[in-house]
């Protein structure tokens, strides 16, 4: 079967969106949560069971604690405290595990080994994915039902020293609180001096019951100098000191409280052989975790090793101990040594308690609950439990009533942990098998998209796409077979919780067969590539020297961009490799306009200000002939030097000073808007102009914009849909002045803002009427099948729609980002590329560069926190998903978009070779292919890496959001190409 | 015809005026082609003298200055460095273009067309400097703090690029295009020139590279990475030159005819 090397791309990239779509999915394991949110908390405690009647006891137990004071060590590793280390530096502390009163276990924290992660583990109990950053939508706060909203609503008062990201988790949570930031990793004195310096005042007042201490210096130390550094030594003392301090204060001060206290230390994560953290080795999972109270037994002295534990379990654990119910989500288990010392009923009570919550929370994710064996196993200790009280309440001999207690104890135990299990292996581990598929399919598109290059890019624009052979091949039917197996055998084994396995069989039964296929078709197309250069072999070398610097440098920052992606720095600052290449793209044309103007008219050797590569390979005879440059200059040196020529005097002066131009309009869009992280706080002239002094010249700075938008906007469109257009514009202008953005001229005074409904409405009636208009034109010069003129007319009115829903969405301070993206647009199109003839290869990868580098001049990032969600309001009411989801996509790509549409337009005015729409197709669909390809198998190698949750995976998401972007642009260029084939 | 200052005399009169490197000659004598290549060799050594001796002056620059001012550091006292290493080019490209003389002399050599030929290069000079810094500011380096930094480096950007070309050229943008463009070159000096220019600014261009980065060491701030970056690329160049000229001399006798 023959394609059009457009439909072709259009097939990869849908593959690739459902690659991509299986990867993410296996990325972001879903969270185990329960459904009621945190708001309505005035559900009541399970009260007792008691066969037969009820319970008298439906309240919830009394604290165990008056005070709570938890010193948590960042990158505390557990043979610091344990092993030897511990023995050495921190006398005190080892006294106290193990002859003190103090219960010690190893904590173990699951990955990514990070603060933030952790310390929302710790406090809700719960494993936090990154589906709750997408969720909160980066609200750095915790939304989620935790330990410290629990003690806040109870009435606690609590103090927090140390480092700031529990400031911003828990906003207004503390009564006081002292924030250090962990940003100079150099630094490891002053940071825990900040914290301590406080002590010696609270440790003597009385007005506070949970004090948090968060000591940085140890972490800051592990990276700086590693695990083995002697300042580990002397900062475990120091830290052993405070400890000592601390336990002394509450010792005397329990003399007069009617409660013990507890003292709580433990750390967040561990600490690699290298210094690091945020992997799954040993080092970094486990921390201790020490907890210490008279309350507790005090040791004959014998010292075991430390149990292994749940870094979860501390939250219900704190819970239970301060006399507030569970925290909802939380996956943990009581630690069932803290309550040992309370009478039966209460033990009984505790473990009840906690094992309804993880019950009902294993009700609320798993469909299948019924079957599980911790809840059967909770079920039964629920009678026995109602027996026993039964029995307790009837007052039977103790002997009988001890052991049947001993009894349920151990029931309930078993439950809690088969329930702990079932339910944090939900969420512990990325799914690798559906992880795996959806890489091996992104790479097979791949690969099959680079295979063809030289093919789609030819003169013919057309690729044999063999169907029927390679499907009953031998090699299709053994992969068939081996991949079957391995899906069989994987989605059987017994441990194994994915995704990919969940899906209905058909579908994933037609993913193996894509897979096998595309395997087939890579293998054919190499074999055919393979021919082909043994024929072509000799003429290949000489065609590389030919390759013009545009070529060189698409390729070279195609590629640099790619490589970029592995640093966590670049894609932070993603937006500095943009603005660098559109610069260099720039200053690279303006050379060439230079070099045609100066040199273009002379008998001159230059080989070309023109080359396709895909051409060159393709062309094997032409090149045969051709001895050097003699062909190239024929056809496109010379035609490029004769189209410059064609050009007046005013034209050729608007061209040499034309890439200069856009090179000034992107330094100014760079100062709109900072973004990125190092330069995020740096005023920039956004900020200046949405202040509200500076309302009037925010005000006359938008009505000048949409102005230029419709000067630039309506020369090419039909008269009704300049009407159309202005008016739009002008409602766009009337929205922004309901809304209170803009002054308004004609209703002073008046300073009701509206949501603006009825304008935006307006609006949005003139972008229908405009798209309208254009697809009607569209079709009917189809039908007409002459009007090979009436179609761009069609095209740009669907532009101008587009335009001017940006303007609508786009906030008032980024209408000159769309300003000067249209002037760019209008200025390369007349003066460079017209001029230069160059190719649509090479016209596609500047759109396409362009389209990424106003996506960040409109301020935004690989941060999720920078969408603008605003957007999705516009002409609503109130939240509506689809359309919402819509707007704000729109308005985020308004760049790619746009450069895309634009794009459309001018290989369809142009009436170049045929094949150029879908040169321009294929071409788009690569370059948005590679660095998807790319990042995921580097995303996948980095999984353990210290900021995949903060850099790595909202990129991921975004690279997923631009494939579907791209995806609908390659089906634009298609549905356009195909009606040019009817007409012609 | 406007004679250019041309290099490769001798060569230039054995073939009769043929300008145009596409333009073969039709008379190719076995004596010429010999006198040819002993004329290649004997140019590609004073080439390869002349860039150790430039190279040499670089690495002075980072040296001398510490024996007579305290606290000298390429990294600390940025600014001085580039100053020295700006002079110290400056010279020893004067210096050597006026011992070699690889360019022929202007048929008017009267004071008054000196003088004002080297008051042309000044103006020159004067104006790359000004332009680098436009660039430099279009591609993003602040308009306002750091202008002092940012001009430097647009200064020692162009004594690694238009010094060489005024001394070899002359003002003579037509013949500046004829060089960078390509196959436009007519002399392993043109020809040396070419690769030492497009390896410092690839070089500069290169050092803005980790400036994102968060590494947070002294040389990422602008515009060290970039002075630096210049610094290797002309090194690089200087040093790659005359070694990529011998390996490709026998291709380069047929192109530079």
């Amino acid at each position: 079967m023959r394609l059009g090397s457009g439909t072709f791309a259009v097939c990869c990239v849908a593959i690739e969106v459902l690659g991509v779509a299986i990867f993410l999915r296996g990325f972001f394991p879903a969270p185990v949560r329960s459904s009621s949110r945190p708001e309505h908390q005035a559900e009541p405690p399970a009260p007792e069971p008691l066969a037969g009647a009820s319970s008298n006891w439906t309240t919830l137990p009394p604290p165990l604690f008056s005070k709570v004071v938890i010193v948590l060590i960042d990158a505390l590793r557990d043979d610091f405290v344990f092993g030897s280390k511990g023995v050495k530096f921190m006398p005190y502390t080892t006294y106290l595990v193990e002859k003190g009163s103090s219960h010690s276990f190893v904590a173990e924290a699951k990955p990514p080994t990070v603060t933030m992660p952790r310390i929302k583990a710790l406090m809700t109990g719960s494993l936090p994915g990154f589906v709750d950053v997408i969720r909160n939508l980066n609200s750095p706060a915790l939304l989620e039902d935790n330990v410290i909203r629990q003690a806040k609503a109870a009435g606690r008062r609590i103090i927090f020293y140390g480092d700031e990201t529990w400031v911003k988790l828990f906003p207004k949570h503390f009564v006081e609180y002292d924030g250090t930031t962990s940003f100079f990793v150099s630094d490891y004195t002053e940071v825990d001096n900040n914290i301590t310096r406080h002590l010696e005042k609270v440790l003597k007042r009385e007005d506070w019951d949970m004090l948090i201490l968060h000591y940085l210096g140890l972490d800051h130390i592990g990276h700086v100098s590693g695990p083995h550094s002697p300042l580990i030594g002397s900062k475990l003392s120091e830290m052993d000191n405070i400890l000592m301090r601390i336990h002394t204060a509450l010792l005397s001060k329990e003399r007069e409280a009617l409660l013990p206290s507890l003292l709580v230390l433990c750390g967040d994560h561990g600490m690699s052989e290298a210094g690091s953290h945020g992997a799954s080795s040993t080092e970094e999972v486990n921390t201790p975790l020490v907890l210490i109270s008279s309350a507790f037994g005090r040791k004959p002295g014998d010292v075991r090793r430390p149990k292994h534990v749940q870094q979860t379990d501390l939250a219900a654990t704190l819970a239970v101990g301060l006399g507030l119910p569970i925290p909802k989500n939380s996956v943990g288990r009581l630690l069932f040594p803290v309550v040992e010392g309370k009478p039966m009923r209460e033990q009984l009570r505790f473990l009840h308690l906690n094992t309804v919550q993880l019950s009902k929370l294993l009700q609320e994710n798993v469909p299948l609950y019924e079957k599980d064996p911790g809840f059967e196993q909770f079920k039964m200790s629920e009678r026995l439990h109602g027996n026993w009280i039964k029995l307790y309440l009837e007052e039977k001999g103790s002997e009988v009533l001890l052991n049947l207690g001993m009894k349920v104890l151990r029931q309930y135990l078993d439950a809690l942990q088969t329930l702990s299990l079932s339910l944090s292996r939900q969420v512990a581990q990325y799914d690798i098998y559906s992880m795996a598929v959806g890489a091996v399919l992104v790479l097979e598109v791949l690969s099959l998209l680079l295979l063809s290059v030289p093919k789609a890019l030819g003169p013919a624009a057309e690729l044999d796409v063999p169907l029927s052979s390679p499907l009953f091949s031998l090699l299709f039917c053994l992969t068939l077979l081996v991949l079957s197996a391995v899906h069989v055998v994987v989605c059987t084994s017994a441990e194994s919780t994915c995704y990919f396995c969940s899906v209905p069989w058909l579908v994933a039964s037609g993913a193996v067969l894509l897979m096998a296929a595309l395997l087939c078709a890579i293998v054919s197309a190499v074999s055919k590539t393979g021919v082909s250069t043994k024929h072509a072999g000799k003429n290949l070398a000489p065609s590389s020297s030919q390759w013009s610097e545009l070529d060189l440098l698409i390729l070279l920052g195609t590629a640099g961009h790619v490589l970029s992606l592995g640093a966590s720095s670049f894609i932070e600052e993603e937006h500095q490799t943009w603005y660098f290449l559109v610069s260099t793209l720039c200053l690279a044309l303006c050379q060439q306009v230079y070099r045609s103007h100066f040199l273009g008219n002379k008998e001159d050797p230059q080989c070309s200000s023109y080359a396709d590569p895909g051409l060159k390979l393709a062309l094997p005879t032409q090149r045969d002939r051709a001895k050097g440059c003699a062909v190239l200059q024929d056809n496109g040196a010379h035609v490029a030097t004769s189209a410059f020529e064609q050009l007046g005097d005013a034209e050729r002066w608007m061209a040499l000073a034309s890439p200069w131009a856009v090179l000034c309009c992107c330094r100014l869009l760079r100062a709109l808007n900072q973004t990125g992280v190092q330069g995020a706080h740096r005023p920039d002239l956004g900020h200046w102009l949405t202040s509200s002094d500076h309302k009037a010249a925010l005000s006359v700075l938008a009505a000048l914009s949409l102005l230029t938008i419709f000067l630039l906007v309506q020369r090419r469109c039909s008269p009704m849909s300049k009407v159309a257009l202005a008016l739009g514009l002008l409602g766009v202008y009337c929205y922004r002045a309901a809304i209170g953005n803009v002054m308004s001229p004609w209703q002073r005074g008046n300073k009701d803002i509206s949501k603006g409904i009825i304008e935006a409405r307006f609006v949005y009636v003139f972008v229908l009427g405009v798209l309208f208009t254009g697809t009607r034109d569209l079709l009917r010069a189809q039908a007409a099948a002459a009007g090979t003129r009436a179609r761009p007319v069609g095209l740009w009115e669907i532009h101008s729609g587009l335009v001017l829903l940006a303007a609508l969405l786009l906030r008032p301070h980024n209408l000159p980002v769309l300003v000067s993206s249209l002037l760019v647009q209008t200025l390369m199109a007349k003066f460079v590329w017209k001029p230069l003839s160059h190719d649509a290869a090479e016209v596609t990868v500047a759109h396409y560069w362009f389209g990424q580098a106003f996506f960040f001049f409109q301020g935004n990032s690989n941060n999720i926190a920078t969408v603008d969600i605003s957007a999705g309001f516009v002409g609503l009411g109130h939240y509506v998903e689809v359309p919402a989801a819509f707007l704000t996509t729109f308005a985020t790509y308004v760049g790619p978009i746009l450069w895309a549409s634009h794009l459309v337009n001018y290989l369809s005015s142009e009436a170049g070779s045929r094949s150029s729409l879908r040169h321009a197709c294929f071409c788009y669909a690569l370059v948005g292919s590679i660095p998807v390809s790319a990042y995921i198998i580097l995303v996948t190698s980095l999984r353990y890496h210290l900021f995949i949750w903060s850099v790595f995976s909202p990129k991921l998401l975004y690279e997923g959001m631009h494939l579907l972007i791209t995806a609908a642009v390659c089906i634009f260029f298609t549905a356009m190409d195909q009606t040019k084939l009817m007409n012609s | 015809m406007n004679v250019l200052p041309f290099p490769g005399r001798l060569l230039w009169k054995q073939l009769g005026g043929a300008f145009s490197p596409a333009v073969m000659p039709s008379v190719n004598l076995d004596q010429i082609a010999n006198q040819e290549n002993t004329m290649k060799d004997t140019d590609i050594k004073r080439l390869l003298y002349a860039h150790l001796l430039c190279i040499f002056s670089v690495i002075l620059s980072t040296f001398i200055p510490s024996l007579f001012l305290e606290n000298f550091s390429i990294l600390e006292t940025h600014l001085i460095w580039l100053c020295i290493c700006s002079v110290f080019v400056t010279v020893v490209n004067l210096v050597l273009y006026s011992v070699v003389k690889p360019n022929t002399p202007s048929k008017r050599s009267s004071l008054t067309h000196k003088v004002a030929r080297f008051l042309k290069c000044c103006i020159y000079f004067l104006v790359s400097c000004f332009s680098f810094h436009v660039i430099f500011v279009l591609y993003g380096a602040p308009l306002i703090e750091l202008v002092l930094e940012t001009f430097l480096f647009a200064v020692i950007l162009s004594t690694f690029t238009t010094m060489p070309c005024l001394c070899l050229l002359g003002p003579n943008i037509k013949a500046w295009l004829r060089v960078f463009s390509r196959n436009g070159v007519t002399s392993i000096w043109e020809n040396s020139l070419q690769i030492t220019t497009i390896s410092s600014f690839v070089g500069s261009w290169l050092g803005a590279l980790p400036i994102p980065l968060d590494w947070e060491r002294p040389w990422q701030v602008w515009p060290i990475s970039c002075t630096l970056g210049a610094t290797f690329g002309y090194v690089a160049g200087l040093a790659i030159s005359p070694l990529w000229i011998y390996w490709n001399r026998k291709q380069l006798t047929y192109k530079n005819n």
